[in-house]
């Protein structure tokens, strides 16, 4: 290796540039939802309230609370791995990515819910039509599906981190693990925009 | 291949001041792009390699000339902008005794709507002088009105009503085209204007076969929809419509609208969205109930009511 | 020392490889046939607009080819062109880096790229799609019987490998420098580069999330842009010009970039204003994000509305202002050659400032309301997208063929494409800008009779250009086999790239790389 050696310091710095970068690009993904939120809030407030408040408020709030934890585990995760604490770093890892997965569970029971109370939107929905309602559950299928796609990844991701320091016999792969971390963070911090925006806001007397 | 031509013939007073700032810009611009060919050449043959030509200290910046050359094409930017701006705006206002038309596009076709309740389709006949005002409405995709003799273009968007006015000062017949893709016939979307003396054009209105006008077919619709059962009872779960077009209403989430065609689309389609302040949420929807034709003929009621 | 080329020959080597110059390569043989699919298509409708009538092809099969020709020239050869190919080849170069900062990412960024053309074609194949490179809503996601949805996902699933790339260069271009080269040392192509790198990642997500909205309506039939089911088409046209309008940035800087290089170069001395230079490459960036909506003048958007972006267009035509001043600036006092990159790079100042002056037609309000939707958009894009970015890509790969091949390619055949380039160029799409101006609006495939002479000229300058990018890809591929070896730096450039072998070796450059001194000059050893 003769030009600009990178020394890990370097690599780490390099994966987390990179990451950035990325979940600058991530946010623009969620940037026509946010827009199409908004466009429906100010044109068709009506309807697009009454479809907010069908949401339901404790699922939502009990996921936030699941999904801010597991950021916990995970940030937690990370500051052990300075330390080589390669056994706690792996737990924090597993109860990360088993709290996503029961974001996922609770996320998959809504939906089901809210498909047989016909507030999918289409020919059979129950709401008022025409009234912005169905374009809110548009807006809100989208955005927890795409959500949850982020947060699928996140986990695989994470799983395979927990692999990867399962079977390290050097020190851990940091770079990985903060790019990893970052990720997680970007997840969680999508749904914590989310939640008041889908769940909270239009409940305000 | 028939008589070419380098613009289009300019059928109002709009277009005429539309080739003006044209041909000023086109000055402009082709000064600036013939002092850099210019420039171009003049440096490529003094500075060929080879040449004798002086070359001690060549500059590397300078920030004077560079500024002074984001200054200058600034100011005659900003020069620019106002004047196009200045002509968009007058375009954009309507003469106030504008005659309304109601134009329906369609894949692939344009139907049109007079106040007197005679229609005709791909083409559209007016007078000389008389400012005219075009209500646009589409029935499915996006269309564009467009018509190259006046210089003037608007898309046509389903679900609202854009509009467009012009004064057609020549008589004659113009192209009328259709500007944005709307399908597998976009291209043979077109139609004619017709601009004729005001005689003639008083003459073709009353020939054909147009029924009672169309604010009386509105009238009609406007019982068959049973509208009359509350708004002409004055009983006051309605608001009272007589008089109203034009006029500022105050709605029950606050905003303050003035009842012109747009609005009204949108009450008769969606009144709870935009409810009246101090009535009952008690109106029907009639999205997806009412033909475009049909919400025309209502408006024209409602202008005159 | 072997170059990258002899190393690892095979096909099965090249295709897993993750050397940042071979995945160029790779890029450019990907491109090229893409570039003639898309320009087969543009023959055909040349071909139809011979005559006022539609007698070639039926309309709906005329729909379908400016569809093809649009969707694949601008995601699958302009956006790729000069970043994926001479930016990935030469980015590492340029700064003294021994590869990208995630080579595997590079390499994945292909295949991406190639599996959403694979998918673009699959869907022409299966019958094509009629809805304009555009996607206008709610024509493309109610009321087209074609097949939209794989062709959107395939430009969804692109828009990823443009995202990567865009990644890979500015984590490239912020941790890989050589020992003190810092940023105003930087080559303005690395500048040019890292500005369509910003573009890249923050704008091509909303066009891939756009594009999903369109397979969400149409498949599930849910209102989001379609009024009859409670949607608003214009918010597609926001969404879709928030992403297409920088797009024109990101074919158009990196080809400034390219000619940034060539005129110093060719003209032997330091390119005038670089300061400024560098900063108009960032304000157009920036700028770019918020003119979208000078797409929609006549979309019944509001009077004050369409004045905000009718200014701030104004606003961004003062930094290509400059640059275009600050190349012709860059002549004076040199001593000019005029080999064909100088060829490609005035042709391009020239076409760039016709296109250029023209968009300043349509940022004038009135005057759009007229020229939008017709030919004179049509010529105005072409001139900058085609004139521009197609012109400084073939003068950057004749520049740095040698670089690229170790290979001279034939100087006199060079020079005849670059002039039958420019001049088919012009007579094709100027007489657009005339036909615009009388009216004729864009996507008709038949006419009024009064267009058709206007129309034959640009027909015939047609064949022209389609011979002149013939020509290239003959007298190229001869001199891959038969062209004079190429020395280590043909041009006398100053670049770090001129610095190593040509071609390089595997890894660049043999000793460390470090930069003392100005711009391009280098004190460190780099050449073997």
């Amino acid at each position: 290796m003769s030009l600009t050696t990178i020394d890990d310091a370097g690599r780490l710095e390099t994966v987390r540039l990179g990451m950035w970068a990325f979940l600058a690009s991530e946010l623009m993904f969620f940037g026509p939802l946010l827009l199409g939120w908004a466009y429906g809030r100010i044109s068709m407030p009506d309807g697009f309230a009454w479809a907010s408040r069908q949401t339901d408020l404790w699922l939502g709030t009990l996921n936030t609370a699941i999904l801010l934890s597991s950021s916990a585990a995970m940030a937690l995760a990370v500051q052990l791995s300075a330390l080589q604490l390669k056994r706690q770093v792996g737990r924090c890892l597993l109860a990360c990515a088993a709290l996503g997965v029961v974001f996922l569970l609770i996320k998959f029971y809504e939906w089901h819910r809210e498909w047989a109370e016909h507030l999918f939107p289409g020919p059979d929905f129950a709401g008022p039509a025409h009234t912005g309602a169905p374009y809110f559950f548009v807006v809100y299928f989208s955005a927890t599906f795409l959500h949850a796609i982020h947060l699928t990844i996140g986990i695989g991701v994470t799983l395979t981190m927990w692999r990867r320091v399962h079977k390290s016999l050097g020190p851990l792969p940091q770079p990985a693990l903060h790019a990893a971390g970052l990720y997680w963070h970007f997840v969680d911090v999508v749904w914590v925009a989310l939640f008041p925006m889908l769940y909270l806001v239009e409940r305000t007397p | 291949m028939s008589d070419f031509q380098l613009h289009p013939v300019a059928a109002t007073a709009h277009a005429a001041q539309v080739d003006t700032l044209f041909y000023c810009m086109l000055a402009l611009t082709g000064t600036v792009a013939l002092a850099l060919a210019f420039l171009i050449t003049f440096f490529s043959i003094k500075y060929r390699k080879g040449s004798n030509a002086r070359r001690d200290h060549p500059p590397t910046q300078n920030r004077a000339l560079e500024l002074s050359w984001m200054a200058i094409p600034l100011l005659l930017f900003l020069g620019v902008f106002g004047w196009a701006a200045w002509l968009y705006a007058q375009a954009y206002q309507p003469a106030a005794n504008a005659m309304t038309v109601f134009v329906v596009a369609k894949q692939w076709m344009w139907k049109v709507q007079h106040d007197n309740g005679r229609r005709e389709i791909n083409e559209l006949h007016v007078a000389v002088g008389q400012p005219v005002r075009l209500m646009l409405a589409s029935e499915d995709v996006i269309h564009s009105f467009y018509v190259p003799a006046f210089r003037i273009k608007q898309d046509v968007i389903p679900g609202r009503y854009t509009s467009i006015s012009f004064n057609a000062d020549r008589a004659g017949t113009y192209e009328l085209y259709c500007a944005v893709y709307c399908g597998t016939a976009h291209a043979t979307m077109e139609g004619r204007v017709i601009v004729m003396p005001p005689a003639d054009y008083a003459r073709w209105l009353e020939s054909g076969d147009q029924a009672d006008g169309l604010s009386s077919y509105g009238q009609t619709l406007y019982r068959q929809y049973g509208c009359s059962g509350c708004h002409d009872a004055g009983a006051g779960n309605a608001p009272a419509l007589t008089g109203l077009f034009g006029q500022p209403v105050q709605l029950a989430d606050g905003r303050r609208v003035i009842a012109d065609e747009g609005w009204l689309r949108e009450a008769i389609l969606q009144p709870h969205a935009n409810r009246v302040a101090g009535y009952p949420p008690n109106m029907p929807a009639f999205a997806g109930q009412l033909q475009e034709e049909e919400l025309a003929a209502l408006i024209a009621y409602l202008r005159r009511k | 020392m072997s170059s990258y080329l002899t190393e690892g020959p095979t096909l099965r080597q090249w295709l897993t490889t993750t050397d940042h110059k071979k995945v160029a390569i790779l890029y450019a043989i990907a491109i090229t046939l893409f570039f003639f699919i898309g320009g087969a298509a543009a023959v055909i409708i040349r071909l139809e607009l011979a005559t006022p009538q539609g007698d070639l092809v039926p309309a709906q099969t005329y729909n379908e080819l400016f569809t093809a020709h649009g969707v694949i020239m601008v995601w699958f050869f302009l956006i790729p062109s000069i970043p994926s190919v001479l930016g990935n080849f030469l980015i590492p170069l340029m700064i003294g880096a021994r590869d990208l900062a995630f080579p595997r990412l590079n390499l994945a960024s292909w295949y991406i790229y190639l599996i959403g053309g694979v998918g673009t074609l699959w869907g022409m194949l299966l019958g094509g799609v009629d809805t304009g490179w555009t996607f206008y809503t709610p024509f493309s996601t109610m009321f087209s019987n074609s097949h939209v949805i794989i062709v959107v996902l395939s430009v969804f699933f692109t828009g990823f490998s443009s995202i990567l790339t865009g990644l890979n260069f500015i984590v490239t271009i912020h941790r890989l420098r050589a020992p003190g080269l810092t940023w105003f040392k930087l080559p303005l192509f690395v500048w040019a580069h890292y500005a369509t790198s910003i573009i890249l990642v923050l704008a091509t997500p909303v066009l891939a999330m756009t594009m999903v909205l369109i397979v969400i309506e149409r498949l599930f039939q849910v209102g989001i842009f379609d009024p009859a089911l409670g949607g608003d088409p214009l918010l597609f046209q926001h969404l879709f010009w928030f992403y297409s309008h920088p797009a024109v940035y990101i074919m158009v800087l990196p080809a400034m970039g390219v000619v940034s290089e060539i005129i110093p170069t060719f003209a032997r001395r330091k390119i005038f204003g670089y300061r400024f230079m560098a900063y108009a490459i960032m304000g157009i960036a920036l700028l770019g994000f918020l003119v979208w909506g000078h797409h929609m003048f006549t979309s019944g958007m509001s009077m004050y509305a369409g004045m905000t972006f009718s200014l701030l267009s104004f606003f961004v035509a003062v930094p290509s202002a400059i640059k275009v001043f600050n190349w012709t600036a860059t002549l004076y006092k040199g001593s000019i050659t005029f080999d064909a990159p100088m060829l490609y790079a005035l042709g391009f100042i020239g076409l760039f400032t016709i296109g250029g002056l023209t968009g300043l037609f349509l940022a004038a309000l009135a005057l759009d309301v007229h020229l939008t939707h017709t030919y004179f958009v049509v010529a105005h894009f072409h001139y900058i997208m085609v004139g521009g970015a197609v012109a400084a890509y073939l003068g950057g790969i004749h520049f740095w063929w040698p670089k690229v091949t170790g290979r001279m390619y034939p100087e006199m055949w060079a020079r005849v494409a670059a002039a039958m380039l420019f001049f088919g160029f012009n007579l094709t799409f100027f007489p657009q800008y005339l036909l615009g101006y009388e009216g004729m609006p864009r996507r008709y495939h038949s006419y009024a009779p009064e267009y058709q002479l206007l129309n034959v000229l640009s027909s015939a300058g047609a064949s022209i250009l389609a011979i002149g990018y013939l020509l290239p890809l003959c007298y190229l591929a001869w001199s891959l086999f038969y062209g004079r070896h190429a020395p280590s730096n043909p041009w006398e450039g100053r670049g770090l790239e001129w610095k190593t072998l040509s071609p390089p070796p595997v890894e660049n450059f043999s000793n460390p790389v470090v930069v003392h001194s100005h711009v391009h000059e280098v004190a460190g050893e780099g050449a073997a």
